[in-house]
Formats: C-alpha cells, sequence, structure tokens
C-alpha cells in the first residue's frame, strides 16, 4: 500500500469513526450513568434518521438550507418524545430490579418500535440526500470526496465530544449527573433529584442515537432493519472502549473506522469482521474494555 | 361362508372405489394457497409489493370465477422471522389450514428449507422468486417447482449484454453483499466470465456487510482503483445507498456499472441513477416490455398496481403473477385429464410437470419435466432518460432465449458456465428500443 492510499485510508476511516461515534456515544452515556444497556438505542437511531428524511424532504421545498437545522430538531423531538417515553414508563419502575428486566423491556421498546417504523414509514427504501448535495466535493490525489462525509461529520463528532465533556466537568448540570453516577444515595441525601437526572440523561443519549441517525440519513438509504445492525455495532464500540467511557469511546470509534479502512483496501473479505474481532481481542485482555476499570467513576 | 366374504370384499372395493370416484368429483369450496414472502425486514421491499400483487391478482382471478370455478383464498407468513419460525408456520399452515398449494420463497434460505418441508408434507409447492440455482440441480423433487428462472441465466445475460455492448473492457470490480445471494452471484458471473474472456483482470472483489449503511472507502478503493467495470447484484436500500455515494463522488461516471438485479431499483433512485447503467431484471420483467407494452391486458395490471401500490410493478410482482398463471394452468390442465372432473392433489402434481404458462405479462414460462426449473426469458438493458419519466428508462433492450442460457438438466450450473466459449457470446439476441 503506497502513501496516498494510506491517506485514502484514513479520510475514509476518519469519516466512518464519526458516524459511528455519535451513534455509540449516547449508548455509552445512557449505562454510564443508568447502568442501562439500551437496547431500544438501535430504534432511537432509525427514528432520528426516519424523522430527519421526513422534515429535510419537506422543508428542502422551503429552502435546502433548512434541511441542517432540521436534522438537528428530528435528533431532539426524538430524544425528548421517544428518549422521554422510555425513560419514564419502561424503565423507571424497574430501577434497583434485576438488570435482566431492562435488558428485557429495552428490547420489547426496539420490537415495538421496529414495527411502528413500518407502520410510519413503510418498507420503502427512503433517501434524502439534500444536505450532502448542498456541500461541494473535494478532491484528494484525484479522488473525490463528500465535504459533509470527511469534513462535517467528523465536525460534528469532534465538537460532540468536547461539548460533552465540558458540560459534565464544567457546568453544575454535568457535576450533578456525576454525583449521582458516583453515589445516588449520598447525591439524593443532599437534596439532587435523581430521578430527574435520569431522565435528563436517557433524553440526551436517545438524541445523540437519533442525532447519529439524522446525520446518517443524507448518506444511506433507511430501510427496515436499520436500527438492529446499529445497535450490534455500537454495543462492539461501547464494550471495547469500556461501558461508560465517553472519551474510550471516541478513540474505539476512530480505530475501528480507521482498521476497517485498511482493511478494505488490503484485505477486504475482513472488513465484516473488524468491530467484533478488536472486541474479543480487546476483551480478551481487558475485559472491562480499553478504558474501563472495575469500580471507577464511569463518565 | 366364502361366498359371503366375496360379497363383503366387493362390497367394500366398490364403496372405496366410489367414495374415490366421488372425492375427485367433488369441487372443494375454494383453493387455499399459502405464501412466504417477506412482510418485515430489508427484503420487504420485494416482499410487500409482492403481496399486494398476490391480492390484486386473487381478487381479480375470483371475480372471474377463480380456477375451474373454484375461488381462491390466500394465507402469508413472513419470511422475515426465518429459520425454525418459518418452517413452524409453513408447517402449521399446511397441517392446520390445509392448503392446496404453496408458493415459498422469495429468499433461497427460505427455499432450502422449506423445499424439504414441501416435499415431506406432499404439498405442492411453487418457488415463486429464489434464485439459488442448485436447490433444483442437486436432487429430483415430485412437489417442488420454480416458476421463474434461477441465478445463472439470470447473471449470464448479464455478462453477455455486457460482453456484446462493451466487448473491450480489461478489468472489472465487483461489490455485492456479504451473503449468499452476493457470493453466489458472483460466483457464477465470474466463471463465466473468465470461459468467455480470460483476459480480463479482477481489480476487487468487495463483499460488504448485508445492510451496510456505508460505502465510502469502498467507492474510494474503486476510484483509486480505476476499473473499466463495476458489477454489483446488491438489491434493495444497500443498491440504492451504493449507486448514491458511487454517484456523488464520480464513480458512475468513471467506470461502466452493471447492476445485475437493478431494475427494482430504477424507480426509487429516480434522477440519482444516470445514463448508461446496464441493468438486469431477473427475467424479462419490465413494466414497458418491448413485446407486451401495448397490450391492454399488460396495461391494465401495470396501471392498477400503480393505482394501489404508488409504484410501477418490479420483478417480483411479475413472479408472483407467474405463480398464480401457472398454478391456474396445471388445475386447468388437470381438470381437462381428468375428464372434467376436479382432480385429486396428485392429479395436479401430475399435470404440473412440463407445463408451459404465459402470464401475458412477458414471454411463456416452461417448468422443465426433467428438474422441475422454470425456463424463463432474460431481459437486460441500459438505462437512458426520457420525456415524461421522472426516472430512468431501460433502452436498447436484449430479451434472451432461456433455452441458450440456462444451463441443461442434469449438469451443474458452474460446471456448465466452464464450458463456455467466447464464442458463445456471438448469439443472436433481439434489440428492442424503448
Amino acid at each position: 500500500m503506497n502513501s496516498t492510499l494510506a491517506i485514502l485510508a484514513v479520510l475514509d476511516g476518519i469519516s466512518y469513526a464519526a458516524l459511528v461515534f455519535l451513534v455509540s456515544v449516547g449508548l455509552s452515556l445512557i449505562f454510564g450513568v443508568l447502568r442501562v444497556v439500551n437496547v431500544a438505542h438501535g430504534s432511537l437511531y432509525a427514528f432520528g434518521a426516519y424523522l430527519a428524511a421526513t422534515f429535510s424532504l419537506v422543508i428542502a421545498q422551503v429552502s435546502p438550507w433548512l434541511t441542517y437545522p432540521a436534522l438537528l430538531v428530528a435528533s431532539i423531538v426524538i430524544g425528548v418524545v421517544c428518549g422521554g417515553f422510555i425513560e419514564r414508563f419502561l424503565l423507571r419502575p424497574l430501577y434497583g430490579r434485576d438488570d435482566v428486566l431492562q435488558l428485557l423491556i429495552t428490547f420489547a421498546a426496539f420490537m415495538i418500535m421496529d414495527n411502528l417504523q413500518r407502520l410510519i414509514w413503510g418498507v420503502q427504501p427512503i433517501f434524502a440526500a439534500e444536505p450532502l448535495k448542498l456541500l461541494p466535493n473535494i478532491s484528494v490525489f484525484g479522488v473525490n470526496y463528500t465535504s459533509y462525509q470527511v469534513i462535517l461529520l467528523p465536525g460534528v463528532a469532534v465538537a460532540t465530544l468536547f461539548g460533552l465533556r465540558y458540560f459534565l466537568r464544567k457546568t453544575l448540570a454535568g457535576a450533578v449527573i456525576l454525583a449521582v453516577t458516583e453515589d445516588r444515595e449520598a447525591s439524593t441525601a443532599i437534596g439532587i433529584d435523581a430521578q430527574r437526572v435520569y431522565s435528563i440523561t436517557f433524553i440526551i443519549g436517545a438524541s445523540l442515537a437519533a442525532l447519529g441517525g439524522a446525520l446518517a440519513s443524507p448518506t444511506t438509504s433507511l430501510v427496515p432493519g436499520m436500527g438492529a445492525d446499529m445497535i450490534v455495532l455500537s454495543f462492539a464500540v461501547a464494550a471495547t472502549a469500556g461501558l461508560g467511557q465517553i472519551e474510550g469511546t471516541a478513540l474505539t470509534a476512530l480505530m475501528i473506522g480507521l482498521t476497517r479502512a485498511f482493511v478494505i483496501y488490503l484485505q477486504p473479505e475482513f472488513e465484516v469482521l473488524v468491530p467484533y474481532l478488536l472486541m474479543v481481542l480487546v476483551l480478551l485482555v481487558r475485559p472491562f474494555g480499553l478504558f474501563g476499570a472495575v469500580q471507577v467513576r464511569k463518565i | 361362508m366364502l361366498c359371503c366374504l366375496k360379497a363383503a370384499l366387493a362390497a367394500v372395493i366398490a364403496i372405496a372405489t366410489l367414495t374415490d370416484a366421488a372425492l375427485a368429483q367433488t369441487k372443494p369450496q375454494e383453493i387455499k394457497i399459502g405464501i412466504t414472502t417477506f412482510l418485515s425486514g430489508p427484503a420487504s421491499v420485494f416482499g410487500v409489493p409482492a403481496k399486494a400483487a398476490a391480492e390484486m391478482i386473487a381478487e381479480d382471478l375470483n371475480k372471474k370465477g377463480g380456477i375451474g370455478g373454484v375461488p381462491v383464498k390466500l394465507s402469508f407468513i413472513d419470511e422475515g422471522a426465518g429459520g425454525e419460525a418459518l418452517v413452524s408456520n409453513y408447517r402449521r399452515m399446511v397441517q392446520d389450514e390445509k392448503v392446496d398449494a404453496t408458493f415459498a420463497s422469495i429468499s433461497s434460505g427460505s427455499c432450502n428449507q422449506l423445499v424439504p418441508v414441501a416435499e415431506d408434507l406432499k404439498v405442492m409447492n411453487f418457488m415463486w422468486d429464489c434464485g439459488a440455482a442448485s436447490i433444483l440441480e442437486t436432487k429430483k423433487y415430485r412437489y417442488n417447482f420454480r416458476t421463474q428462472a434461477n441465478g445463472t441465466p439470470e447473471m449470464l445475460a448479464v455478462l453477455v449484454y455486457l460482453l456484446k455492448t462493451k466487448p473491450d473492457f480489461k478489468t472489472i470490480a465487483v461489490v455485492n453483499q456479504d451473503y449468499a445471494w452476493g457470493r453466489e452471484s458472483w460466483e457464477i458471473f465470474s466463471t463465466a466470465l473468465k470461459a468467455m474472456k480470460p483476459d480480463v483482470q479482477v481489480v476487487a472483489e468487495l463483499f460488504p456487510k448485508f445492510g451496510a449503511p456505508d460505502y465510502s472507502t469502498e467507492v474510494s478503493r474503486l476510484l483509486a482503483l480505476r476499473p473499466d467495470v463495476v458489477l454489483t447484484t446488491s438489491w434493495g436500500g444497500d443498491l440504492d445507498t451504493l449507486v448514491r455515494q458511487a454517484g456523488q463522488r464520480g464513480l458512475l461516471q468513471q467506470s461502466t456499472f452493471v447492476l445485475g438485479i437493478g431494475e427494482s431499483s430504477i424507480q426509487r433512485l429516480g434522477k440519482d441513477l444516470p445514463e448508461g447503467l446496464i441493468v438486469g431484471a431477473r427475467g424479462d420483467h419490465w413494466f414497458l416490455h418491448p413485446e407486451k407494452k401495448n397490450d391492454p391486458a399488460f396495461k391494465a395490471f401495470a396501471e392498477a398496481f400503480k393505482a394501489k401500490t404508488g409504484a410501477w410493478p418490479i420483478y417480483p410482482v411479475y413472479h408472483m403473477a407467474q405463480a398464480f398463471t401457472a398454478l391456474q394452468t396445471v388445475y386447468d390442465k388437470a381438470i381437462k385429464a381428468n375428464g372434467g372432473n376436479w382432480p385429486t392433489r396428485e392429479q395436479v402434481v401430475d399435470a404440473t410437470s412440463g407445463t408451459e404458462f404465459a402470464t401475458g405479462f412477458g414471454r411463456p414460462i416452461t417448468l422443465r419435466p426433467e428438474d422441475n426449473q422454470g425456463l424463463e426469458a432474460q431481459l437486460v438493458g441500459v438505462t437512458k432518460s426520457f420525456p415524461g419519466y421522472d426516472f430512468k428508462l431501460l433502452d436498447n433492450m436484449m430479451i434472451f432465449d432461456p433455452k441458450v442460457i440456462t444451463n441443461p438438466a442434469g449438469v451443474r450450473s458452474v460446471e456448465w458456465l466452464k464450458t463456455l466459449k467466447p464464442e458463445f457470446v456471438k448469439m443472436d439476441v433481439p434489440t428492442f428500443k424503448q
């Protein structure tokens, strides 16, 4: 592999990693605070994508540039409505009970949302590429890239990473979330409404999943079953990083993105295996993930 | 005493014979048809339109008096359930609902599972859409028939079209979905290509994950490799995503793209599909079929389907129509062979072997008696813009004779493909303008 191809592979890897990070970080955040492995995360990704595409197709008639805020609005709507509903009515009654119940209830939510998705948006693939087409292509060594994928997506991923870091470490709300994560009983004793913290965190996590879907929607066809694929991948990323590790999720996503890209250039038959092979290798050596540890603060 | 026994035996035989005759002559209240199709998952892009077609055809058939004067009744199973659930549901449908015939399935995996079950349960089954050639090549079945072609003629037609229209290409790359069809279709295509044009170099074999949301890296690699031809037999959302991502970055303009079964995606891709792509149709399926487009029944069906679903019919819709027409044809044949009396199930199965039937939506199809494989013509064309349509149509269409491009009965596909010579491409094939 020459240096030109290596640079192309790096660009492809970064673009893919950005999307993977945006989807996985919500799963990791929710686990870090609520200790819930949210199987419905994939459905939130799919709903975010479908709603964003719906908004984009409508708003593009007014002005194509309005499709960008439409992506953000769709993510927030899905995060608040679907995320809020799941947390309030499905998860809240189960806090403090067996973890298996949380797994089962979020799996049930996933199945219901998968069917709802088909009822609402049908089974034919939907594509809303307006936001992608608005930005120009850039040429690298004679190979065209869309700036949406190699500039905008990584930009949003980096902004999300630093935004989350800032929010959790420099703001009062973030400090409250960290306190509840550290010790729920002690935080409640000093007057923190842990229930509310759980709700807000779940909504943020759900919005991030939906944001991943919304940002992916201009680049891909939206089809039934897309959520199932994404939950498997994002779980692999989150588990490799160590559940609850935000910076770790970013680094793992980058590692998976780059490895996958190089594998496609060198040994494409192993492409499908990359995330899972990495996960197995890491977990064999470090059972709590690359950045996870027993009894440490998760975020 | 002996005399009494003889009389009793004669009476029993007479009653049994009369009962059989009476049963054979009694028309049932309805003909029950069990259909497996994808109602969930990515393949529902085929399964749902096919279900709509089945309902439409059954309604129309019943308005006209049904089959042999008996109305048909449909029940559906979702193939999306897969695995053991699919087999259990199929058994339930046959044993509890007592369906008279089944149409199973879309997926070759489903066909592989259900064909032995149908054989075991002695129920006539039409493989109405699955394409794996091997199913009928490895064993002779009595109750299973394929009412359409298989992957071998489908891929071979596309390859011959490519070799006839772009004979000078030197390099090729493939981007197929990483599952049975993606791998098998490439094996068929590459084996035949090696036999007919051995100087072509395969520069990349890419099999991204089924349902992959992103092909950016594959597109980059192909842009860097600059192959003369890129083949993909992907379908549904995967094909749409690949074509759009490739188009956005100029790959569709750089290489000649061959969409092995792209007919089903043309309408969805709309203006994102450029001119000059070679497109196969898994049969001679096209809503503007050059030999049928002026036929009133053909037009009426296409327009009724468009009115019902919002889209013109695609190949699974025509495959479903083929299964219904085959059923109607074999019942009519069996009734006639039975002197106008209602036939037994076994008599219907007997009548099916070697049957030729015509939907009117394409050329007639023959169920080859040696292996129950359908011999179906193949239509391949190239995309081109035409006024009045917001998506590309097919132009310079070739319709291939199934007897020429299907492997002979008793010879495995891959073995037969290896024997092809470069002269095979020189076959006469009629070409039609849109």
